[in-house]
């Protein structure tokens, strides 16, 4: 058994996503490469060769995959995987949008956001905004995967794999990125924080959401996050939604503001380890996953829960 | 510019599902099914193009049983101009149905083809960069906007950290996202209208594609309930409560 493992980075460094897909590839068993796409990302590459359980860095660099486009990063993909018999990426917008263009290209089966690794061919993944788990097993010869990174620890450090250089596929003239707008929080990111504090309409206006939630979120060194309809009535960016749809997140602690609870939020959030609920009303459904629900206004809780944490 | 666009038949997102008892699956019978959110959203947006004059028409697509004809009909009365059937009884997997789309895009040869950016049932955001793999095509996922001008596509792609803007070459495939439009509310007059609409139906057989899937379903249960939690009084309690579980300071 040989795993192709797809990094995911900026150029500079490996995002933490790859670590939590690299411990999926290890209870697979069998030799684990890890492929590196980009453009002046040896940092990249040192990193990764740096992870416990690694046999071997691919390392790949282009200037057309210094912001790499899905068709580009799928045909590099296609031309290293010969001979694997899985090939896995995190379950980031960046592997949903490459890995099945790999698996129609091999024409196999993709298996989407596996949360539970059961055997070499057999994997479970939640249905249904989670509300179901579906086991499957594949019959193909090679299993291509993306991996939900909030179910899986991040691997840790321990290892010194080579690093070898690939040689880069050519630019295949479909696509190209032409900006990035990328959000910077100052606060720890979503999909791997400790403590998340998420806000929903009851916040009320943009303004409000900002006032009540940065000094929670600072109290508690903590990552913001939304629900759709607060991000759909502009109160945080689109990034920071969680939910079937969104970020899937899965911290020590989660504390809900002035959202409902709806099954497509739910389905995002329901891993955490402890949920708090700040509510207005009592039979809100977040109140009945919370470990503690507190029933109330949230413009007199917040700001009280600010001063005890003090 | 022709535009394709696919719609799945789904269980209505207000349905809270159950697993039926064997772990064969989730019960579907007597359960309200609707279009997939997604493909709503793409549906509205291949309808605005057309409206603006970008797009001549409008052919929506699905593949599965008989009743995929409603499906089809919503998207009529939303404003497509055509609609394709693909009818079978088998179970479809994302690759199944991206083969199926390919087919039916070799015989329609649209320009641009809108998918949802995942079924809402098996939650597999698949089937549009599949499609676009096989057809050898350019691709934009997870679009909350959309230009077209001349042989290219500008679409504001949402990705994990904030916003993309990605430019394509048409032929191309888009798969749309929440904030893409607020997709209108379907009235009488064209649920109407939309019941003289063309519906043609094929079968994967004519398309010459096997639907035999590839995974097999072992089993499906329920996630692991949640332990009940506790109303907690005031902010006092609720601090002690967390300090005590040792998940704050
Ligand atoms: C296809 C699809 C995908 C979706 N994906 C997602 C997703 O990924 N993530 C997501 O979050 N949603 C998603 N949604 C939307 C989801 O169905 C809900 O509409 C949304 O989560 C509701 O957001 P909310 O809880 O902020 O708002 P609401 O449901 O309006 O809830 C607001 C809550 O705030 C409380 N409140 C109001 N004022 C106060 C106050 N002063 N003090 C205390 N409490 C107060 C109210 O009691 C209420 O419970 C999706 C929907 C569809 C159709
Ligand atoms: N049976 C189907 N018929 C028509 N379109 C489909 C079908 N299955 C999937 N699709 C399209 O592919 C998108 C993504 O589905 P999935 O890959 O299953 O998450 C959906 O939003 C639809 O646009």
């Amino acid at each position: 058994m040989r795993v192709l493992l797809l990094a995911e980075h900026n150029n500079d460094t490996l995002d933490p996503a790859t670590r939590s897909a690299l411990t999926a590839a290890r209870q697979l068993g069998g030799d684990i490469d890890i492929l590196v796409i980009g453009d002046a990302c040896r940092p990249v590459a040192e990193n990764a060769s740096r992870l416990a359980g690694v046999s071997r860095v691919l390392w790949v660099e282009a200037a057309h995959f210094r912001e790499p486009a899905a068709e580009n990063l799928a045909s590099q993909v296609l031309a290293v995987a010969s001979g694997y018999s899985h090939v896995l990426a995190a379950a980031t917008s960046m592997g949903k949008s490459v890995m099945p263009r790999v698996a129609a290209v091999l024409d196999v089966a993709q298996i989407s956001e596996v949360i539970g690794v059961l055997g070499v061919d057999t994997f479970s993944r939640p249905i249904y905004a989670g509300n179901a788990t579906q086991t499957v097993q594949s019959f193909d010869p090679v299993k291509v995967i993306t991996v939900r990174v909030s179910a899986f620890d991040a691997s840790d450090e321990g290892g010194a794999a080579p690093i070898e250089p690939v040689e880069a596929v050519s630019d295949c003239g479909l696509s190209r990125v032409v900006g990035r707008q990328l959000t910077r929080t100052g606060r720890p990111e979503l999909g791997s924080a400790d403590v998340v504090v998420a806000g929903g309409r009851g916040l009320g206006s943009r303004e409000n959401f900002i006032a009540l939630l940065e000094p929670l979120a600072q109290e508690l060194d903590a990552a913001i996050g939304a629900t759709r309809a607060a991000v759909d009535a502009g109160f945080v960016s689109n990034d920071l939604q969680i939910g079937q749809t969104g970020k899937v997140v899965a911290p020590r602690l989660y504390i809900a503001v002035g959202l409902s609870g709806a099954i497509q939020h739910l389905a995002g959030m329901k891993d955490s380890q402890v949920i708090v609920a700040i509510n207005k009303d009592a039979d809100a459904p977040i109140l009945q996953v919370a470990d503690y629900g507190l029933v109330g206004d949230l413009f007199e809780i917040v700001p009280a829960l600010i001063d005890a944490l003090r | 510019m022709k535009i394709l666009v696919s719609v799945k038949r789904v269980v209505d997102y207000n349905v809270k599902v159950r697993v039926r008892a064997d772990g064969s699956g989730v019960e579907t019978a007597n359960v309200r099914m609707s279009m997939n959110p997604f493909d709503e959203i793409a549906v509205e947006e291949a309808v605005r193009l057309r409206e603006s004059g970008v797009a001549t028409e409008v052919v929506v697509v699905s593949a599965g049983a008989a009743q995929c004809q409603d499906t089809l009909r919503t998207a009529l009365a939303l404003g497509a101009d055509r609609a394709v059937l693909v009818e079978t009884g088998a179970e479809l997997q994302p690759l199944t149905v991206a083969k199926l789309l390919k087919a039916v895009c070799q015989r329609e040869q649209p320009k641009l083809v809108l998918c949802g950016k995942q079924a809402t049932d098996d939650d597999a955001s698949q089937t549009g960069p599949m499609l676009a793999a096989l057809l050898g095509w350019s691709q934009a996922t997870f679009a909350s906007k959309l230009t077209v001008s001349g042989d290219r596509l500008t679409v504001a792609r949402e990705v994990d950290g904030g916003l993309e803007t990605v430019e394509c070459l048409l032929p191309a495939i888009v798969t749309a996202d929440l904030r893409l439009n607020v997709p209108r509310y379907v009235t009488l007059p064209n649920i109407m209208k939309a019941k003289r609409k063309p519906l043609d139906t094929v079968t994967p057989e004519f398309l010459q594609v096997d639907v035999t899937p590839r995974l097999k379903t072992i089993q499906v249960c329920e996630p692991p309930a949640r332990a009940a939690g506790r109303r907690v009084a005031d902010v006092a309690e609720l601090v002690a409560a967390l300090s005590s579980r040792g998940v704050i300071a």
